[in-house]
């Protein structure tokens, strides 16, 4: 039930990631009403302070807008969500393609590697 | 936020041993703080003295304004490190006597957890497991609706799956503006539900900061730079 943290980064942070997948990925879509800071704090297994700032964070970005006394609402700017999807992929694709330079592939190999990949998935 | 805790150069010695060399120390409610440090560190000695069951040798301690005493224990819902509770009572009694001595005590929420665990109104402490004997304890203390929660070890000597079902139950009933401040050696377990830590080490208040700080500055979790600080 609760959520994985990883060591040596402020928790806030790693929920606001977590979040900004689930919004970017449409799990939570565009203009829904979003679950109120302790039921999701619960769903974490963290403090509310701590869901109540990631949440202001998410805000500040624009992801999460707050509609005054009925709560906070997935933003309906489609190109702000489709602008994080992109961010959070370049993110992963960086995380990847540095772990293969260590393993010491050349960004040829590497487009070979992930195109044989990409058709295995397939 | 106003400062609800806060002692100034408390020392409480036993004989020639000193548990807590002069503390200060004041935290705010609305805050869940984690008072760490391995065994003997005096952890359990200000959580006493906050109590009134011990007194200071010297300097001071307020909760709320007042110094430790028949008020607040009012604002005060304490959970001590052991069984406290005679553990021929059922239940029912249980409820009925915390009914009894706390006007802040919400006989229906506690009752309500009772019944999403399936503990029988008139099962005695004693024939409950250890874990549901602390789970039973858990629920009384947070179905008060307090300024201040003293949790003494609320997890210790629980399984893990007990564990998480105590976390869940203090974040789901503390009240928003109360300070909870919850004793533990146990700091991987607890570390994602607090705001602040307090290290304590030998009587002495080593560290006292926020827990993203800890993570930020050090770059390590809480428990990990626990285990740098108390190397033995």
């Amino acid at each position: 039930m609760k959520w994985d943290f990883k060591s040596g980064e402020p928790i806030y942070q790693q929920i606001m990631r977590v979040l900004r997948t689930q919004i970017a990925s449409g799990e939570y879509p565009p203009g829904c009403r979003f679950p109120a800071v302790r039921e999701l704090a619960l769903e974490a297994g963290v403090n509310p302070n701590t869901m109540q700032r990631a949440l202001a964070e998410l805000e500040r970005e624009g992801l999460l807008v707050t509609v005054r006394t009925t709560g906070k609402f997935v933003t309906e700017d489609q190109e702000l969500i489709s602008r994080t999807r992109s961010d959070l992929a370049a993110d992963s694709i960086r995380a990847l393609i540095g772990s293969l330079k260590n393993l010491g592939l050349t960004e040829e190999q590497i487009l070979k590697e992930v195109e044989h990949s990409l058709k295995e998935v397939e | 936020m106003s400062v609800i805790f806060e002692c100034r150069d408390l020392v409480k010695s036993y004989g020639n041993v000193t548990a807590l060399k002069g503390i200060s120390l004041q935290l705010e409610s609305g805050r869940i703080v984690g008072l760490l440090g391995p065994n003997g560190s005096g952890k359990t000695t200000l959580i006493k003295l906050a109590n009134r069951l011990l007194q200071p040798t010297s300097g001071e301690l307020r909760i709320a304004g007042e110094t430790p005493g028949v008020k607040t224990k009012a604002a005060i819902a304490y959970l001590p490190d052991k069984d406290f509770l005679p553990d021929w009572m059922k239940t029912d009694a249980l409820l009925k006597f915390y009914g009894d001595f706390f006007p802040d005590f919400d006989r229906q929420r506690a009752e309500e957890m009772l019944m999403s665990l399936n503990i029988p109104s008139n099962l005695p402490l004693k024939k409950m497991s250890k874990g549901t004997r602390e789970k039973v304890q858990l629920i009384l203390i947070m179905s008060r609706r307090a300024q201040v929660y003293l949790l003494d070890e609320p997890i210790a000597g629980v399984d893990p799956a007990a564990r998480d079902y105590i976390l869940r139950t203090i974040l789901n009933n503390y009240e928003e503006n109360a300070l909870v401040l919850i004793s533990t050696h146990l700091i991987a377990d607890v570390e994602s539900v607090l705001d602040e830590a307090v290290f304590l080490k030998e009587g002495q208040i080593v560290l006292h900061k926020s827990t993203d700080e800890i993570r930020e500055e050090t770059g390590k979790s809480v428990d990990e730079y626990f285990r740098e600080v108390f190397r033995c």
